[in-house]
């Protein structure tokens, strides 16, 4: 191994080099995107956890002073659109940009200038939104910012909605632009061999997210866009006035936003997909059910949008056929929760954190998936709707569920980013506080709901029988706190003196465990050729099953340009790195100045909030627009060795 | 121990599919754009008829003048096509020519939205005039915006190729343009139909 790792090392005299920061700021490699990534996830998770705590602060006694009102209003807002769209949602990401290429056995993704101008796009979009605080006001709507709440006869105390509106969309530019980037890389990238059916769960479900994030980002464009027009250019999109109805917001919406759900949730599923095998010693029970339950619920959740709307007055024939819908979208779900059981039974199981996570995963959205079947019956649902009962229901789906899931991850994959291990004592600690404090504060929410506390009030007068479990709620939420402080802790220690990892660590399944922790920046010195589902442990341990060891003929493209490359890697020249490029960060730049320019050029002039932009166009959306355009030429012209794009 | 290759030969794979990664990946762009006009489109189709004041879609349109532009936009697709078709051939005259072509055609065609508006806010049709004003004017001038775009690319296209930077080996390039471009017009043809054509 470690003569084919040295031979492997490229000396191109024309290689742009960049030390320190700049290594990070110009960088194509997807394995630093996904650390940038997960870094800034991070950081976003926590201040959308400080949000939490603040809240939990206000509501843990009756009449709470902590916050005002309209802070309030920002807080809620704040905290569900940074959790979905600044912290889980790019955390998978990074799971997708550290994970997916060395699944697949490739060397970057498909087009890796792209990867990095998703990142960057990101960064500034989440930084613009949270900007909100310092001029004005954050946006005070909720995450789903219901039409015409949202409208400047209703909203006009504060550029809040505005920040929310250009954030997000800045936001799904970052989005779409890592799906497209995922998509090809998954069916265009893979090693000879590496067939769909053989491809890890975790590749599979990025691959499902891709597909819904392409396609269920533009519905909530539009609707953004509808929104800002109504806001600045004074349209008539959700206007009753000129006979529009409002309610066209909250289905455009909810028909990106129930797809949405399930862009959160698939990565963490496909997580534990690859963790539980490791950690059973067994392979996924019922793989192929496993992968096309994923695709059957991506179908599916086009269909199920207006259960959000169940109190919205659709009718009782929209009702009844959403509430079927909806039930039968558990049936996919149960059927992994069953095989996930079934990867377990029998299995030699060694209880180490990743694999605790991952139970937890299973438990916890368990739970939620079943108070889920509850809130599809529109008779419950009417009870339930706009009460805790919701809050909890999301909070087991999304905390219990997908944040486990990631954390699942994160202990799973941080030896083959770092070479290093997460402590296993202070991981343990890390989970316990996170299952006892996730249960403490949301399983009594349940309860609140029922006894018809409504969501997203500031305070409470004393009794009405909230006490009790308001309190208990928040102390819950610092233990969840004191849990993450215990991760933190952890992380900066293990990074520096945890115990060294080495390649496989787990004994492992796929192929990211056959290349050295870290990866060198070209991940395989040579491209694997895969034979069999897990076929690292395939080719550890011999196969045991039949029929696996066939290998399948890939097509491959450009023959003669192949055999050349083939034999220039004997001599250990032939991998060709893309090199680092800074149009990406200048587009990124341009697009996001270009974009908050337009509320920015209002604000400079100290015009109020609804004000139509000044015409000839507004100067900063103007700059912003000559930077991203220098940016994109320059992407365009820029030449590019060894890859395409 | 971690031998990075399971086989016993390195053999680098340019794309699975035998498909270029940006052919690819500007199908997947073109499904999401489907979803982004499918959006605006049903906006404009629920509220069809809506309008609680004038002016009307009946007083305003001008069928036959609208049906000519989109006669020139499509005829800008057989001018795309024989762009690609030229530089496949080595071609390189013939593919500067036909892409100035579709570019002047595009250019035309918006020159005759750009009238059009005018003729119509002219008449009273603005923004936030109505519910037909607030539809009809974002969903044609979003479409407007990505002809801009594709404008734009071409004559971009046709600046490069006096640089002598496309040839046969890189029409590819082209190509991603053409398919941009068709799906622009198919766009126009769905949009035509059900803004102009519909009866109201």
């Amino acid at each position: 191994m470690a003569t084919a790792e040295h031979a492997a090392t490229t000396h191109q005299p024309d290689r742009r080099r960049y030390e320190g920061i700049w290594s990070w700021i110009f960088t194509v490699d997807h394995k630093k995107i996904g650390v940038m990534y997960g870094v800034t996830a991070v950081c976003f998770f926590l201040i959308g956890g400080i949000e939490a705590l603040l809240i939990r602060s206000q509501l843990m006694f009756p009449n709470g002073k902590v916050v005002s009102p309209d802070q309030f209003n920002e807080l809620f807002t704040m905290h569900g659109t940074t959790m979905i769209f600044l912290a889980l949602m790019p955390l998978s990401v990074a799971f997708f940009n550290i994970v997916v290429p060395l699944q697949i056995g490739a060397r970057d993704v498909a087009f890796p200038r792209l990867n990095a101008f998703s990142y960057w796009v990101y960064l500034f979009g989440g930084l613009l939104l949270n900007a909100s605080y310092l001029f004005g006001g954050a946006p005070n709507a909720g995450w789903f910012g219901y039409a015409n709440l949202t409208e400047v006869p209703y909203n006009h105390s504060s550029y809040g909605i505005d920040f929310w509106i250009l954030g997000l969309q800045i936001l799904g530019v970052s989005s779409m632009a890592g799906a497209f980037n995922f998509l090809v890389t998954i069916i265009n990238a893979r090693a000879p061999g590496m067939t769909f059916m053989r491809m890890p769960l975790f590749t599979w479900m990025t691959l499902v997210t891709s597909f819904l994030l392409i396609l269920a980002f533009p519905v909530i464009t539009v609707a953004l866009v509808e929104l800002m027009f109504d806001r600045l250019f004074a349209t008539n999109f959700f206007n009753p006035a000129a006979g529009a109805e409002p309610i066209l917001w909250q289905h455009l919406f909810w028909l990106f936003g129930h797809p949405e759900v399930y862009i959160l949730i698939l990565p963490a599923m496909g997580i534990i997909s690859d963790v539980l095998p490791t950690f059973a010693r067994k392979p996924l029970f019922g793989y192929p059910v496993v992968a096309y339950s994923g695709v059957a619920i991506a179908f599916m959740s086009w269909g199920v949008w207006a259960h959000h709307m169940f109190s919205a007055g659709l009718g009782p024939v929209a009702n009844a056929v959403f509430s079927v819908t909806t039930m039968l979208i558990a049936v996919p779900t149960g059927i992994k929760i069953f095989n996930w059981i079934g990867t377990l039974w029998g299995g030699s199981i060694n209880f180490k954190t990743p694999l605790l996570f991952a139970l937890g995963f299973i438990a916890m959205f368990t739970i939620g998936g079943l108070s889920g079947v509850m809130l599809a019956s529109p008779p419950a649902d009417w009870l339930e709707n706009d009460t805790y009962f919701v809050v909890a229901h999301i909070h087991y789906v999304l905390f219990g569920g997908t944040i486990f899931g990631l954390f699942a991850g994160i202990y799973y994959w941080f030896p083959k980013v770092t070479g290093r291990l997460l402590d296993e004592r202070l991981g343990q600690i890390h989970f316990w506080l996170m299952l006892i404090g996730m249960n403490v504060t949301f399983a009594g929410m349940h309860v609140l709901g029922m006894e018809g506390m409504p969501r997203r009030i500031a305070t409470y007068p004393p009794g009405m029988g909230w006490d009790t479990w308001n309190f208990i709620a928040t102390i819950g939420a610092f233990t969840i706190a004191v849990g993450m402080l215990v991760f933190i802790y952890n992380f900066f220690a293990s990074v520096r003196h945890g115990q060294v990892a080495g390649p496989d660590p787990w004994d492992g399944r796929t192929l990211e465990w056959s290349i050295p922790s870290p990866p060198p920046p070209y991940n395989f010195a040579r491209i694997p050729i895969v034979r069999a589902r897990d076929p690292f442990w395939v080719q550890k341990y011999g196969d045991a099953g039949h029929g696996h060891g066939r290998v399948v003929p890939m097509p491959v493209a450009g023959g003669a340009h192949d055999a050349e490359e083939a034999r220039a890697d004997e001599h250990g020249e032939g991998i060709h790195m893309p090199d680092p490029s800074y149009y990406p960060i200048v587009a990124a730049l341009g697009l996001a100045v270009m974009l908050a320019g337009v509320i920015l050029t209002n604000l400079i002039l100290g015009n109020p909030p609804g004000t139509q932009p000044a015409w000839p166009p507004s100067w900063v959306a103007f700059v912003g627009l000559l930077v991203f355009l220098y940016g994109i030429y320059g992407w365009a012209l820029e030449p590019v060795s060894g890859h395409s794009s | 121990m971690a031998e990075a290759s399971l086989g016993g030969h390195a053999a680098a794979v340019e794309t699975t599919t035998g498909l270029d990664h940006r052919k690819m990946v500007m199908w997947a762009f073109l499904g999401s754009e489907c979803l982004f006009f499918g959006s605006l489109i049903s906006t404009y189709l629920v509220y069809r008829n809506r309008s609680l004041t004038g002016p009307f879609p009946q007083d305003t349109f001008d069928i036959p003048y609208t049906s000519v532009s989109s006669f020139v936009l499509l005829m800008s697709s057989l001018t795309m096509v024989l762009a690609l078709a030229a530089i496949q051939r080595g071609n390189v005259r013939g593919m500067r020519t036909w892409l100035v072509a579709t570019g002047l055609l595009g250019s035309v065609f918006l020159g005759g939205q750009v009238y059009e508006f005018t003729t119509f806010i002219a008449h009273g049709l603005s923004l936030s005039r109505n519910l037909f004003g607030t539809t009809f004017f974002v969903l044609t001038g979003f479409h407007g915006a990505h002809v801009t775009v594709g404008v734009v690319i071409l004559f971009s296209l046709f600046l490069n190729s006096l640089r002598g930077k496309l040839t046969r080996e890189n029409s590819l390039v082209v190509e991603l343009a053409g398919l941009y471009w068709h799906f622009v017009d198919v766009v126009w043809v769905v949009i035509f139909t059900v803004v102009y054509l519909l009866p109201y």
